[in-house]
């Protein structure tokens, strides 16, 4: 585990009186992707928000690069976000700039280069997600397939040594989606990178993890090889990764007897 | 009820000096400082310059009305004069600058939060109050001071153009009676106004949009409140500079 | 490129004409404002016993037509009258040297202005030169004053 590059270890977290994570442990090593997966409402985008310091957690400890991200002020915070991309469900395209000036953006910001040699990083960057041809154009000319690989442009283009993805294969077709997975794969391995990719979609992104987490109800429920996860018989893993309706989640929200509430009899029923 | 209303002030406090401790960076971004300038000044041109007009108009037919009555109706320059430049050049200037320019900052920096881009900034290592906050905020302020003086120069000409023009009143008494009355501290009293309401409302435009809860609603609900917050303090604001000028 | 191009001239038009504004009404406006080089001219004093609410950049004026604007107001300890410095304009400088100056008011209600009303001289009034005939503000109450203290008198006069 010496090689892990993200880990969490006991981490609670909660907002009020309500618990997201409780006792949470998981880790990333070095050059693999790794799946997070889980139902809607676990609180997969708050875990990616506690491992680059966005929101704190209670307790628990959560190190990346080996370096306690609970412990940092706003600097130290800053320094570590240089070394790894994220990239966002919806792109978050920077929607005044152009393509070109978005995958410039983290560039400019933080270092000075000649407007030459940015140039050629850009569009290097650009045309590795296929899209050198799209560079004069405006987010909002974009499709949500292009909008995201132009976010994965930006998010690589400081050469990160990690890069996590939320739900990069939400609201795709099937043609962007194949894209994306196979751009994830791809920067991985050319790159050299750790991956998180934080996803509901348990076909791609189990044909493309090294290591899968099932999370459920705050905890890890289970994790491993994403084989070992789909040949689970253990009745909550087994329903999430083969999607059926009804299972340990029921299909029901929780409610009064059914026939008493339509007759108008229930307790909480108005008369 | 009033605890939440102080630490509402408190946030706000802190807010600014945020921003404020951010102010060198702004020699870094001089574009960006221009384009928010045109954003909040040069988009709320046309409207100022109209608004002027009508109130200048209004105060000339106002003040024609009133100042007959003692037989001193070549005192309509002093009137105009006076009142758009201590009073109404600034308030009225702030109150269509929250509605114009405060909302679009507002609705601008929610919608940025409500599609991660601010977090994505965060994320790339980039401070949004430096990046996002900072140039609108100074753009606001400069701006505010020069949509003012335009205001009141329009405003003295739609005054003039019913007072000179319209009801006879002698142009040369307007002028000169307005020369020798208007002194440099009433033109003062409406520089040193115009620079609070730019700061008040371009604080609270951004402030709320900063702040905004980050879904369709949230960002609705933000840009309401900086028409009413701004308008709220623009007006306290007044009162209170208003006392400590004639106190002074 | 353009689009940027055109944003930034748009903003230095907004710029430049809030600054022209602003401009004007710091300077144009108020008599008194800043003034940047003064205009060819020179300057005269006159003292008056009151000078009522008289202001520096109040108008100078013969015959109704403007010839230059009260510079400075101060008192003289030495004999308790007001000294007022006129600066004349230039083109004016054919004003005989015993001319009166009064302080007069524009309308019932209006500011106050000094009147010059010409004398038969054949010298001209020049840069540091003294006013010697002048005529103080009339002050309205006590005008009144006077009036009614003349009024009052006359009336225990009478059987």
């Amino acid at each position: 585990m010496s090689d892990a590059v993200v880990t969490l270890h006991g981490v609670s977290y909660g907002v009020g009186s309500r618990r997201i994570f409780s006792d949470l442990s998981l880790s990333a090593r070095r050059g693999e992707i790794t799946a997070i997966m889980g139902p809607s409402g676990t609180g997969k985008t708050t875990l990616l928000r506690l491992i680059t310091g966005q929101v704190a957690a209670q307790s628990g400890e959560i190190r990346v690069f080996g370096e306690d991200v609970r412990a940092m002020d706003r600097e130290a915070l800053y320094a570590l976000r240089k070394r790894m991309g994220m990239l966002f469900q919806n792109g978050a395209l920077l929607s005044d700039l152009s393509v070109f000036d978005n995958v410039a953006f983290p560039v400019r910001a933080h270092a000075r280069l000649p407007e030459s040699v940015l140039r050629a990083l850009v569009l290097t960057k650009l045309h590795a997600v296929g899209l050198r041809g799209a560079s004069a154009l405006m987010p909002t000319e974009l499709s949500g397939g292009m909008a995201r690989r132009v976010a994965l442009a930006r998010a690589i283009v400081m050469d990160p040594e990690l890069l996590i993805y939320d739900e990069p294969f939400v609201g795709l077709d099937p043609i962007s989606m194949g894209v994306v997975v196979r751009l994830i794969r791809q920067i991985n391995e050319t790159l050299g990178l750790t991956s998180i990719v934080v996803s509901h979609d348990v076909d791609e992104v189990s044909s493309i993890a090294h290591q899968s987490y099932l999370l459920a109800g705050g905890k890890v429920v289970a994790g491993g090889l994403p084989e070992t996860l789909r040949h689970s018989e253990e009745p909550g893993v087994r329903q999430f990764m083969r999607g059926e309706a009804d299972g340990p989640v029921p299909f029901h929200y929780p409610a009064d007897n059914y026939q008493d509430e339509l007759l108008g009899s229930s307790p909480s029923g108005r008369t | 009820m009033i605890d939440s209303a102080l630490s509402r002030i408190g946030r706000v406090g802190l807010f600014l000096v945020r921003v404020l401790s951010n102010i060198p960076a702004i020699f870094e971004q001089p574009r960006a400082v221009v384009h928010q300038i045109y954003n909040s000044g040069g988009r709320s041109l046309i409207i100022i310059m109209l608004c002027g007009l009508f109130v200048g108009m209004v105060l000339g037919l106002q003040g024609y009305d009133l100042l007959q009555r003692f037989g001193s109706e070549d005192a309509l320059g002093i009137a105009a004069a006076l009142g758009l430049l201590k009073e109404l050049g600034p308030v009225v200037t702030a109150l269509l600058f929250a509605g114009r320019a405060g909302t679009a900052l507002t609705s601008e920096i929610g919608l940025m939060r409500a599609t991660d881009q601010l977090t994505a900034m965060e994320m790339m290592a980039v401070d949004p109050v430096r990046q996002v906050v900072l140039p609108r905020f100074i753009g606001g302020i400069i701006a505010l001071p020069l949509l003012v003086a335009i205001f009141n120069i329009v405003g003295l000409f739609g005054a003039q153009l019913i007072g000179v023009q319209l009801m006879g009143v002698d142009a040369g008494a307007f002028w000169s009676q307005t020369q020798q009355a208007v002194e440099l501290d009433d033109v003062a009293e409406g520089i040193v106004k115009s620079l609070a309401f730019g700061l008040v409302c371009s604080l609270v435009a951004v402030y709320e949009g900063y702040h905004a809860e980050p879904t369709a609603a949230g960002v609705g609900l933000a840009t309401t409140r900086t028409v009413v917050v701004s308008s709220v303090l623009t007006l306290l604001v007044d009162y209170m500079l208003t006392a400590a000028f004639l106190g002074a | 490129m353009k689009s940027q191009r055109s944003l930034e001239v748009g903003t230095g038009l907004f710029v430049l004409l809030g600054f022209a504004a602003l401009f004007f009404l710091t300077t144009q406006l108020p008599g008194s404002g800043l003034s940047f080089g003064q205009e060819a001219g020179y300057r005269v004093t006159a003292r008056f016993e009151n000078v009522g609410d008289l202001k520096v950049g109040s108008p100078v004026s013969m015959s109704g037509v403007r010839v230059g604007e009260v510079e400075s107001i101060r008192f003289d300890p030495n004999d308790y009258r007001a000294v007022v410095q006129l600066h004349i304009a230039q083109e004016f400088n054919q004003i005989p040297e015993d001319s009166d100056a009064s302080i007069q008011t524009q309308g019932l209600l209006g500011g106050k202005y000094v009147g010059i009303g010409p004398g038969g001289s054949d010298i001209y009034l020049e840069e540091g030169s003294e006013i010697e005939f002048t005529q103080s503000a009339i002050v309205l109450e006590s005008l009144v004053n006077k009036f009614f203290a003349n009024f009052a008198s006359k009336g225990s006069e009478e059987p």
